[in-house]
């Protein structure tokens, strides 16, 4: 089942939450919708799900309009960021409650409804809680039973609101990655919002990353990291050091020095360099590079990490850079610094 | 899993801290003796003095004070107006405290505010409030009267004044409880197709079943004990329209000591059972709102 999303806008007040949006998600995907928070990213996943309406712009599911249905006629499932158990029945319950609901005529019969839960449980690996309650249970559990029922339904799509957010760091890496394989073996076309780059970087077909109501770039995990297509894209996936540069006539000066950089299709004015923290190559001071002096230096297991400070045009911009262990590398050592790859961005207005 | 690890004592250090948070032998002694005094004063001789007032003349003269018409009237009538008031509360308090909780909409601090006026106006005033309203100079009365509607003087006056006075306390108890709890439930349940009243049924009202039963609890004990604002629209007609509160104030009066306090007494039982009730539900509401922590 495709997604599509249309122009789609949502105002909270005076809050643009979302402004334009469009978004294609093919069958059998697994995307990761990837921002800062208040960037509209739950708000699409809301209004996608059906309990959220737009302002403007149109909702389809394999080309057909969704917004005439409400959410419970959609056919999809939902997995909240707070899991949103309800908490006065038993995980078995919570399970079978979308499978209770049905209409009479669509309705399985007992038996029928008891092998699906068990089978769901089994499959998220939590079959010996089905007699507990929501609050007996710990958060990777919970996620598990959330996970479940909102696949009791057999959905055509899932959608999961920060689906790792609430757990610690551990368990979030092993849930993330059974979920990957769990979305291989069942191939159901699924959305996931997170503000962890990580993640979406580990987990996702395809990134799409918003900032601020807007999509900023659409692409694979590589892609996203390696062709950042924004400035906003650059600095928010991976770490990344930004230098504030000046273009002209096919230049590219930090301060008064002129680099040795291509300013590629950047116009002129106040730009913005953007390299990552492995890409930017310690050499000695020369022509055409940054130079610095060496303000601090920590070894950071294999690597030594040193903060070198350049002197730029208003004051002292200060970076972090990584070295060999074995480089003889001390405070007061002035260094060269040169990026092996790098964009430039115009500087925002 | 805990079980094993429980201390037998507390560890040197911690005993330390016990200590150190503890204020010296004199202000113990000062500050628990006046919460006991206070209680003793305030509570326990209260209700020592209702209930030997009561048994003054023995049981017999008791059981007999509660047998006469007049008292039986009175206990039918307070618990029929009890009954009518809780039931509308609850209806309304429930929908009340729904649409507060769950839903945006314009005027919903004005609604806030209007449910909590029974508790910022005084009961007599409330009463008067029906009087004006249906009395035969009211705005109303001509009309009633001519329709033969008997409501000031009457049962449904009582019942009216009664559930007005009460009616915060449902809606008060589950407003917060409910804005606690959000609305994810109710969204995962109608995203799982289930319908609007049937995410109420098996969603909502399960999770609040234990702030119903203690909003019905207060309010129950309230509309009994009611006395300011069913003694203005009640008139005083013995056997008809005295509450249980009312009688007490008559008997009194008249110097019937026994049978006054005899009332009183079950006024003051209902308090005590409210109280129990009241404790055990205590634990299961705090059940209710712990959840996802």
């Amino acid at each position: 089942m495709t997604i599509e999303a249309r122009n789609i806008v949502k105002q909270f007040g005076a809050f643009r939450a979302l402004d334009d949006v469009d978004l294609r998600v093919e069958g059998g995907e697994l995307v990761a919708l990837l921002g800062p928070s208040g960037s509209g990213k739950t708000t699409l996943l809301r209004i996608i799900a059906g309990l959220d309406w737009p302002d403007a712009g149109e909702v389809l599911f394999n080309g057909e309009s969704a917004l005439e249905r409400g959410a419970g006629e959609r056919n999809v499932g939902f997995v909240f960021q707070h899991y949103a158990l309800f908490r006065h029945m038993s995980v078995f319950e919570n399970v079978a409650f979308g499978l209770r609901v049905q209409p009479r005529r669509l309705r399985r019969s007992e038996a029928d409804i008891r092998k699906r839960v068990n089978d769901l449980l089994d499959l998220v690996q939590i079959d010996w809680l089905a007699n507990r309650y929501p609050g007996q249970l710990s958060g990777g559990q919970r996620q598990r039973v959330a996970l479940a029922r909102a696949l009791a339904i057999e959905p055509r799509i899932l959608l999961l609101d920060e689906p790792f957010g609430a757990l610690d760091a551990k368990v979030r890496k092993e849930l993330r990655r059974w979920l990957r394989s769990l979305h291989d073996d069942i191939h159901v076309t699924s959305l996931f919002v997170t503000h962890d780059q990580e993640e979406a970087l580990e987990v996702a077909d395809r990134i799409v990353v918003m900032d601020k109501g807007k999509i900023e770039q659409i692409g694979t995990p590589e892609d996203v990291y390696d062709n950042p297509a924004t400035a906003f894209v650059h600095g928010f996936i991976g770490e990344s050091i930004m230098l504030p540069v000046e273009v002209g006539g096919g230049q590219v000066r930090f301060g008064p020095k002129v680099l040795d950089l291509e300013s590629g299709g950047a116009a002129s004015g106040p730009s913005r360099l953007f390299v990552r923290r492995h890409d930017m190559v310690l050499g000695p001071a020369g022509n055409g590079t940054l130079e610095g002096a060496v303000k601090r230096v920590r070894a950071f297991g294999p690597i030594l990490r040193a903060d070198v400070a350049l002197p730029g045009g208003d004051g002292e911009t200060m970076i972090e850079v990584d070295a060999p262990r074995d480089r003889a590398l001390k405070p007061g050592d002035i260094v060269g610094l040169k990026p092996r790859r790098y964009r430039i961005f115009a500087a925002q207005a | 899993m805990s079980l094993a690890t429980q201390p037998r004592a507390l560890p040197p250090t911690l005993r330390a801290m016990a200590d150190a948070r503890t204020e010296p032998a004199a202000v113990r002694v000062l500050i628990i003796g006046l919460a006991v005094t206070f209680l003793t004063v305030f509570i326990f001789l209260p209700l020592l003095v209702v209930f030997s007032g009561a048994l003054a003349r023995g049981i017999g003269v008791y059981l007999a004070a509660l047998a006469e018409p007049e008292a039986q009237s009175a206990i039918r009538l307070t618990v029929l107006v009890a009954a009518i008031s809780v039931g509308i509360n609850l209806v309304f308090g429930v929908i009340a405290a729904w649409a507060i909780a769950k839903f945006e909409f314009h005027g919903k601090t004005l609604l806030i505010t209007l449910i909590d006026l029974p508790f910022s106006v005084s009961p007599v005033i409330s009463g008067l409030i029906f009087v004006l309203l249906f009395g035969a100079q009211g705005v109303l009365g001509p009309w009633l009267m001519g329709h033969d509607v008997q409501i000031i003087f009457a049962v449904p006056g009582i019942a009216l004044a009664t559930t007005f006075v009460t009616f915060p306390f449902v809606a008060r108890e589950l407003i917060p409880l409910m804005q606690e709890q959000g609305t994810q439930e109710e969204e995962a349940a109608l995203s799982l197709g289930a319908s609007g009243l049937r995410t109420f049924f098996r969603v909502t009202l399960p999770n609040i079943k234990w702030g119903v039963l203690y909003g019905v609890l207060l309010c129950n004990a309230r509309a009994m004990g009611e006395f300011g604002a069913v003694s203005v629209v009640s008139g005083h007609i013995r056997g008809e329209t005295n509450t249980m509160p009312l009688l007490v104030e008559i008997l009194y009066n008249e110097y019937q000591f026994v049978a006054s306090f005899a009332v009183a007494s079950l006024l003051a039982l209902l308090a005590l059972v409210t109280l129990v009730l009241k404790t055990a539900l205590e634990g299961h509401l705090q059940g209710s709102r712990d959840h996802d922590h």
